[in-house]
């Protein structure tokens, strides 16, 4: 970054080919959204080059980097629940009759769904969806890029024992979202059920 | 150490960043408590699972359309440096350059000096303009007689208080 901010121009095309990847990963499941997701690693790639010249080396890079990407997402998260939150759950939905309120299907519903159409990843990637913003972004730090406590901490604005409690917190909440797949259901034998 | 001090340090514990004695203190805690050892082995199978999410490449174009939006960045050049510097500096002749438009703009008459300072310094500039005719003092001690002086015929004779004559036509 020192050799970008020195106006060395291929030093940003080895910053853009070495972070594009773990980039657009990380806002792809902060956003899950593709086409979103490549938009904000660009705006991200941008605001890094227009801020090379004001760049300390005080930090490590990635924790620039990520803190730009994380605030990034999480203002796009936001302006998207927004966005999503003027959707009446009573509005009419595609050629339904205007009568039929929308529904939300129990959660059960949905996790055996999902567990018969054996989409794992789709399953899972639902599940880290629905942690709240900050937990989700530092699961993702955590277990996908593999921070240590101090870069995420530096991140996410907050100390590392606040760090390690929101970590704990975030994977509680997968453990239960995670539960069917972690322990699935032993399979029925043949005849349960079936009285005597 | 206790259930609730466990939970604090499970991640660290399971990430393997602990020192070898809270190493040590936590095993001894989980192998005597079996709802901490529980979590434990579940919060290692979420890892596990989550480990199934696939990674995702870039699009094709991404690459070039990070480098073109970057190229059309507005570039500076080693004048860049002056750029802070040039607006103080334009402000800084404009300044100047009013105030010197507002000093030698002249005076309009009917517009009446406000300070006493400004009205005796119009005056020691008029004083100073008369000197060279005051300092010839033969030319001041010599004005009576031109008073004196018979006009010629061919100029006409100056009649100030003459009466206008009356035409008969």
């Amino acid at each position: 970054m020192l050799d970008v901010k020195a106006g060395d121009d291929s030093s940003f095309d080895f910053l853009l080919v070495k972070y594009r990847s773990p980039l657009v990963n990380f806002l792809y499941r902060m956003v899950r959204d593709r086409a979103t997701a490549e938009d904000l690693a660009q705006d991200v790639f941008l605001r890094v080059y227009r801020a090379r010249k004001e760049y300390i080396p005080s930090a490590k890079f990635t924790t620039w980097l990520f803190r730009i990407a994380t605030n990034a997402a999480l203002n796009s998260v936001r302006d998207n629940r927004h966005q999503r939150m003027q959707v009446s759950l009573d509005a009419p939905q595609g050629d339904e009759p205007e009568s039929v309120p929308r529904e939300l299907p129990a959660r059960e519903m949905r996790i055996d769904e999902h567990l018969l159409e054996r989409d794992r990843v789709e399953f899972i990637q639902r599940a880290i969806a629905s942690l709240p913003e900050k937990q989700r972004a530092a699961v993702l730090l955590h277990k996908y890029e593999e921070m240590d406590y101090g870069e995420i901490a530096k991140i996410l604005g907050c100390t590392e024992a606040a760090l390690k409690s929101l970590l704990f917190r975030a994977y509680e909440n997968l453990r239960v979202q995670l539960a069917p797949l972690v322990n699935p259901p032993a399979p029925q034998r043949a005849g349960e059920g079936r009285s005597s | 150490m206790t259930c609730e001090r466990v939970s604090q340090e499970l991640i660290s514990y399971l990430d393997g960043r602990m020192s070898a004695a809270e190493r040590r203190e936590t095993e001894d805690h989980l192998a005597g408590c079996a709802a901490c050892r529980g979590r434990a082995d579940e919060f290692r199978r979420i890892w596990s699972v989550m480990d199934e999410l696939p990674v995702i490449e870039p699009s094709f174009g991404f690459d070039a359309r990070v480098r073109q939006r970057v190229a059309a960045e507005p570039r500076h050049g080693w004048f860049a440096w002056f750029a802070p510097q040039a607006r103080l500096a334009f402000s800084a002749v404009l300044l100047i350059a009013l105030t010197v438009w507002v000093a030698k703009r002249p005076s309009s008459p009917g517009t009446p000096r406000t300070t006493g300072m400004a009205a005796s310094t119009e005056q020691d500039f008029n004083a100073i303009q008369d000197l060279g005719v005051l300092e010839n003092y033969d030319v001041v001690t010599k004005m009576d007689a031109l008073s004196e002086l018979i006009p010629s015929a061919d100029q006409p004779t100056a009649k100030p208080d003459a009466e206008p004559t009356e035409s008969n036509d």
